[in-house]
């Protein structure tokens, strides 16, 4: 079924990981292990548990049962000051970027630097403009509010603040969501990009197959709160799994059932 | 039938049990999150202006009528008893005592509570509480604790410019309308005042600003369900901080200020 990556140090492992809501059986005993350096993404139709699984990690979402190790320290039951210090290793960019709307373009990508590091903010506003200018944007854009920009530069922006820090692991939930295809490659582009350059570990979710062929190392496919699949990138296409097949085809035909109402 | 009757009794006692819980973790958190580092001081002062001087028109309005109206209510009670020289001690009171505090509070309660409940709730549906998370900054810390204490500190601040302006609307109206010589209208307004009149009012004011933040932070910290969601967290923060602060008026004044 699932879960053992490459050879390299574990950077994170799940094992057996299970999240409910009320009823609902999210997560149903995932395990997943990344390798450091690699760039694994999850595919998985909407409802599946990305975002879920993806928040236990982050420990926005403590877990019912199983384990998290990150560096090969257990995370999941941890808080306060140990928390803090394995987030301090983590950058996300959000689906819709989360960019604080009370906070201009400078300080939303140097808060980490100056909440997270205690770095006074006159640095901060210095590294924030140069961490912008990697991804794409200009000196004039800094002084900007979030709502003055398109969900593009939004998106950007999110990136230079998840990279701002220098983390070691970065997140990215539905990187491309929202976005035309020519800006969905730029972003794919300069997750490349900025990764390679971190030499980060990275995590994606999404449903772009596009984005998963552009941005991974190995993709993972997660449907009913499992890993169904994973493999390398370069053999998604001969998976074998026919369910794996129907989803990187888009077919309505096959095992993956939508709950949809036939007339 | 009977069944499914004491299934809903069931439901609905889980459901209260569990809010109450959820409610009393929350402020527990807030509470202890107020007293431990890091503080976020430039919070702070953006909530202490926010809530404090964009307040103030609207508490100095309701107090200028208040105390007008006052007056003319207990000239036209004391007139049936030839006591009409009681105008500047009653209004004195009843503002300093219970007007000031109770109408500020909840004043401030529909335009401060319903303010944060909005915001905290945009935040938590479009993942910026998520973003604190993630950025290594407590969310309690950074959005709970400088709105709570900007609140404890900021409320007293607005009764007591409340008392002020509620005693001078009295002023006005008995100088300028009910024939009253201003001198010894302020003569009978300081001679039966008491210090224990106004600080009482004040220490119900910071356990209103209390109620206010607390109750506009928790309905809006876990709001979901988009715009809904969001419009819904404002309105229990409003109506749960209107009531709370009757309720703790009354508990507080026959308790600890009667």
């Amino acid at each position: 079924m699932a879960a053992a990556s490459g050879h390299g140090k574990q950077k994170i492992v799940l094992k057996g990981v299970r999240k409910s809501f009320g009823a609902k059986h999210v997560l149903d005993g995932i395990d997943l292990s990344i390798d450091e350096g690699q760039s694994l993404v999850v595919i998985g139709g909407s409802g599946t548990g990305k975002s879920v699984m993806l928040k236990c990690i982050l420990g926005i979402l403590v877990p019912d049962a199983g384990s998290i190790h990150i560096d090969g320290k257990e995370t999941t039951r941890i808080a306060g000051r140990a928390r803090e210090g394995v987030m301090k290793k983590f950058g996300m960019l959000f689906q819709g970027a989360a960019l604080f709307d009370s906070l201009p373009v400078w300080e939303n990508v140097a808060f980490g630097l100056i909440q997270g590091q205690g770095k006074n903010r006159r640095e901060a506003r210095e590294v924030a403009i140069d961490t912008l200018a990697q991804v794409g944007l200009g000196p004039e854009v800094a002084k900007l509010m979030p709502a003055e920009l398109s969900g593009g530069m939004q998106k950007r922006v999110g990136l230079a603040r998840a990279i701002a820090s220098h983390p070691d692991v970065l997140f990215f939930d539905e990187p491309t969501t929202g976005l035309d295809p020519i800006m969905s490659d730029v972003i794919n582009e300069l997750i490349v990009e900025r990764v390679k350059d971190l030499g980060a570990t990275a995590v994606s979710i999404t449903h772009d197959m596009a984005s998963a062929r552009k941005i991974a190392d190995r993709i993972a496919m997660i449907y009913r709160g499992r890993i169904i699949w994973e493999g390398a990138v370069g053999d998604i296409d001969h998976s074998g799994n026919p369910y794996v097949e129907q989803f990187i085809h888009g077919r309505a035909e096959g095992p993956i059932q939508m709950d949809i109402l036939k007339t | 039938m009977q069944l499914n009757f004491l299934a809903i009794i069931g439901r609905f006692a889980l459901g209260m049990l569990g809010e109450i819980g959820r409610f009393s973790r929350f402020a527990a958190k807030s509470v202890l999150s107020c007293v431990q580092a890091p503080f976020f001081l430039r919070n702070l002062l953006q909530q202490t202006m926010t809530i404090g001087y964009y307040s103030l028109p609207v508490v100095g309005l309701t107090a200028v009528f208040t105390g007008a109206v006052l007056a003319l209510q207990i000239y036209i009670g004391g007139s049936r008893f030839n006591a009409e020289s009681i105008v500047p001690t009653i209004v004195v009171l009843g503002i300093t005592r219970e007007l000031g505090p109770v109408l500020a509070g909840l004043m401030v309660a529909g335009r401060v509570s319903s303010a944060i409940a909005a915001e905290l709730g945009t935040m938590r549906v479009t993942e910026q509480i998520d973003a604190l998370t993630t950025l290594s900054t407590n969310p309690y810390k950074y959005l709970i604790v400088p709105r709570i204490l900007a609140a404890v500190i900021v409320l007293p601040l607005l009764v007591l410019v409340a008392d002020i302006i509620g005693v001078m609307g009295g002023f006005l109206v008995s100088t300028q309308s009910l024939g009253f010589n201003g001198g010894s209208y302020l003569k009978n307004t300081l001679d039966f005042m008491e210090a224990d009149d106004v600080s009482s009012g004040l220490w119900k004011a910071a356990a209103f600003g209390f109620i206010i933040a607390l109750m506009g932070c928790y309905h809006g910290f876990f709001s979901r369900g988009g715009a809904q969601g969001v419009g819904a967290a404002t309105t229990y923060a409003v109506v749960s901080s209107a009531v709370l602060i009757l309720a703790s008026n009354y508990l507080l004044t026959s308790l600890v200020f009667s």
